[in-house]
């Protein structure tokens, strides 16, 4: 059994340490996503080097927030629009029920396979092992989820799933699961899985893909994609099937030219991608391709009791570009599957707690400096970093509540541990005492401080604070003075 | 857009706000930092009611505790004089984070106020006192961390080089993803210890890869993780806050 394979297990985000005790000691893993996001966030740099990045961001974010601001009116235009060209729209409060709309869908036209292209709301709701359930086997065509699917695993990134397989390891997976000779030619793997690939979507009844823009003035989806499968999938079987989360919606036409422009740049470094897909309506008579019938699958999944906060609501804007991992130390090092959520790191840390709760997820707001890497790039301009603290918030107890499981964190020594820390930085004298008599116990100080002293030399405290340097400094140069 | 900052002439008086890491563990730093400044003829006010910023109860969530830590600061700096902190995240969260905190509340505006006045010292001695140096050390090559605060936060990712530039014997030396955290992040590096340890590892490989035999950092968070972290490995290259690096050698 090869590498890669031993590999396969599941992760929650209740073991984020034990995971990321296990990811940080795997070496392979390590250079992996180093090699991964180093390139990444070059391409990224280049590929911006000669743009007015800020003016194009703040456009970014004024077109997203112009559409959160509208959104139920946008989502009922949308709607109108899209039925008016022949989409059918479904709405889902939930995950659960965007399973059962689709399932019906494909038992409704005695589907067995489907085909899909990439959609992390479909990973989100975890569509596939539902579909099994009843029967209808769902294949993954996106190369990367296709080997991610074929190791039995989960993406570890929301844009390149399998960034943490390197080549020899996809060589394992596509030699044992698919019988092709081992080989470290990635032409080869690739054709090969084209050529899989290829049959697969002749025979799918339905094909299933994400949307990146829904435009609410003409109806139209628009799907991003590099390698054709995006394509394939809304175009070969009778029926095609796309699933998206509420807040994906624009308002214009003209909203999406800088967005796409922001996220194909963010995401991978790239002017455009080779595919930009806008699906208008089903097959219409005398064409001779194209499904018959389109639907619309709108999911709520905990959206809109985001969209109630007026600093929450922020979460929203995310065009789902992964540039936010792609400069995260802390994902750098641990990697996508650490986080144990369909979307990780730092995006994944500010949406995952309102869909899974706080009591899941509580470790993922803390997992992170504060360095602020992801704020900097954000195409849209999502204040991360501060969303982060608004959920520690939450966390303990001190937000607004509105949060799954706010005040899980909370714990009694913790919250009289603060509450000291507040006692005596409000009153002055005793913090400079204590700071006087840290100094002059300064041998007794321990040299062993918990996890800090594992890697790193205990801080000794100074003999005398800046308080008292500061007194001593003054009265001399007062005496200086005072000579003539 | 980010807005143009303009700075003020330099004044004939400053307060000086140590931050509590300076004040218990790295106090020279603090009185390096006002030596420089009165070198330029500014009159330093210390006021000896201050304690903490109150970042770390912040960034914990415990916004309650935060607010009441910074609401014993407002009212250390009552004249209208600027506020030189020697820490770029101190400085980012009474410039930043003091009005968020206090927006909606009675002391709102006067958080606004103190805020605007709160200025990084690199930054202050660059572009207010448009500090110049005479380098009386010895050639050295140093390196130099810049905190994140200071960097995204403050958007002061070069008064620090910039400084260290007009130092004439000084070789100032780039490590490679220098705009990289070191891992500190306050609560983060006891919440996280092997994540932060893993960056810390990081950064120094990188500093030590420069050939660097000393790195000066604008933040004490950083300098006690880093120089923390060579120490532990009984590795020569020493930390140094970038105020008494400065002093040190043009004094």
């Amino acid at each position: 059994m090869s590498s890669a394979r031993e590999s396969v297990q599941t992760y929650t985000p209740r073991e984020f340490h034990r995971q990321a005790h296990d990811a940080l000691g795997n070496p392979q893993i390590r250079a992996n996503f180093r090699r991964a996001m180093d390139g990444l966030m070059g391409k990224r740099r280049d590929v911006f080097s000669d743009w007015d990045l800020e003016t194009l961001r703040e456009l970014g974010a004024s077109i997203r927030l112009r559409a959160l601001a509208k959104l139920p009116d946008l989502l009922e235009r949308l709607e109108a629009n899209c039925q008016a060209n022949g989409i059918q729209v479904h709405w889902a409060e939930n995950g659960d029920e965007a399973c059962r709309i689709i399932r019906e869908i494909c038992q409704r036209h005695d589907a067995k396979a489907v085909i899909k292209g990439k959609s992390m709301v479909s990973e989100e709701m975890h569509l596939n092992a539902h579909l099994e359930e009843a029967g209808i086997v769902a294949l993954e065509s996106d190369l990367g989820e296709y080997l991610v699917q074929l190791n039995e695993q989960t993406p570890s990134h929301i844009i390149m799933p399998a960034i943490h397989l390197n080549t020899d390891e996809i060589s394992d997976i596509m030699h044992d699961k698919t019988g092709i000779e081992r080989t470290r030619d990635v032409d080869y793997m690739t054709a090969a899985a084209r050529a899989q690939l290829r049959e697969r979507f002749m025979a799918a009844d339905v094909g299933i893909s994400g949307v990146n823009f829904a435009v609410a003035e003409t109806g139209t989806l628009c799907l991003v994609e590099n390698e054709g499968n995006g394509r394939m999938t809304t175009a070969v079987p009778p029926v095609h099937v796309a699933v998206t989360g509420i807040e994906k919606v624009v308002e214009h036409l003209r909203d999406v030219p800088p967005l796409y422009a922001l996220l194909t740049r963010s995401a991978t470094g790239q002017h455009v991608t080779t595919y930009f897909n806008m699906i208008s309506s089903p097959r219409k008579p005398g064409e001779h391709d194209g499904p018959k019938e389109v639907h619309l699958v709108l999911v709520d999944s905990g959206r809109s009791n985001i969209y109630q906060d007026n600093e929450l609501l922020d979460t929203l804007r995310c065009i789902r570009c992964g540039a936010c991992m792609n400069h995260c130390p802390v994902y750098t090092r641990v990697g996508g599957h650490t986080y144990g959520t369909t979307y990780p790191g730092p995006i994944g840390s500010i949406l995952m707690p309102h869909m899974m709760g706080l009591e899941e997820t509580k470790d993922l707001p803390t997992a992170s400096s504060l360095c602020g890497a992801c704020g900097e790039v954000c195409p849209v301009k999502i204040p991360i970093p501060d969303l982060l603290v608004r959920l520690r918030r939450e966390s303990v107890g001190e937000g607004r509540g509105n949060v799954p499981g706010a005040g899980v964190k909370r714990t009694r020594k913790e919250a009289a541990a603060w509450k000291g820390f507040q006692w005596l930085a409000t009153h002055p004298t005793a913090w400079r005492s204590g700071a006087a008599l840290a100094g002059k116990l300064r041998a007794l100080a321990p040299s062993k401080l918990g996890p800090w002293t594992e890697y790193r030399t205990a801080p000794k405290p100074a003999k005398k604070s800046l308080h008292e340097l500061v007194k001593r400094h003054q009265a001399e140069k007062a005496k200086r003075e005072e000579r003539p | 857009m980010t807005p143009v900052k303009l700075y003020p002439p330099k004044p004939e008086k400053v307060y000086f706000f140590g931050t509590c890491l300076i004040d218990l563990f790295y106090p020279d730093a603090g009185l390096d930092g006002i030596r420089l400044l009165e070198r330029e003829g500014i009159e330093v006010i210390f006021p000896q009611g201050q304690t903490c910023c109150g970042q770390p109860a912040y960034t914990s969530g415990y916004h309650d505790e935060a607010r009441a830590v910074a609401m014993a600061q407002l009212d250390l700096f009552p004249e209208s004089w600027p506020i030189v902190v020697p820490s770029g995240s101190c400085s980012g969260m009474m410039r930043t984070h003091y009005p968020q905190l206090f927006a909606g509340t009675e002391h709102e505006a006067q958080a606004k106020e103190v805020a605007g006045r709160i200025f990084e010292l690199t930054e202050f001695l660059l572009h207010v006192c448009q500090l110049r140096l005479e380098d009386r050390g010895q050639p050295e090559k140093i390196a130099m961390h810049t905190s994140c605060s200071a960097r995204r936060e403050m958007g002061l990712g070069e008064t620090g080089p910039t400084l260290l530039a007009r130092m004439g014997q000084v070789e100032l030396v780039e490590q490679a993803r220098a705009a990289e955290c070191c891992g500190f992040g306050g609560t983060f590096a006891v919440r996280h210890p092997e994540v932060s340890a893993a960056m810390v590892e990081d950064k120094t490989q990188a500093i030590e890869a420069t050939g660097a035999t000393r790195f000066v950092t604008s933040d004490c968070g950083c300098l006690m993780n880093i120089a923390g972290r060579f120490e532990h490995q009984d590795k020569a290259i020493e930390g140094e806050h970038i105020a008494s690096y400065l002093w040190r050698r043009t004094s």
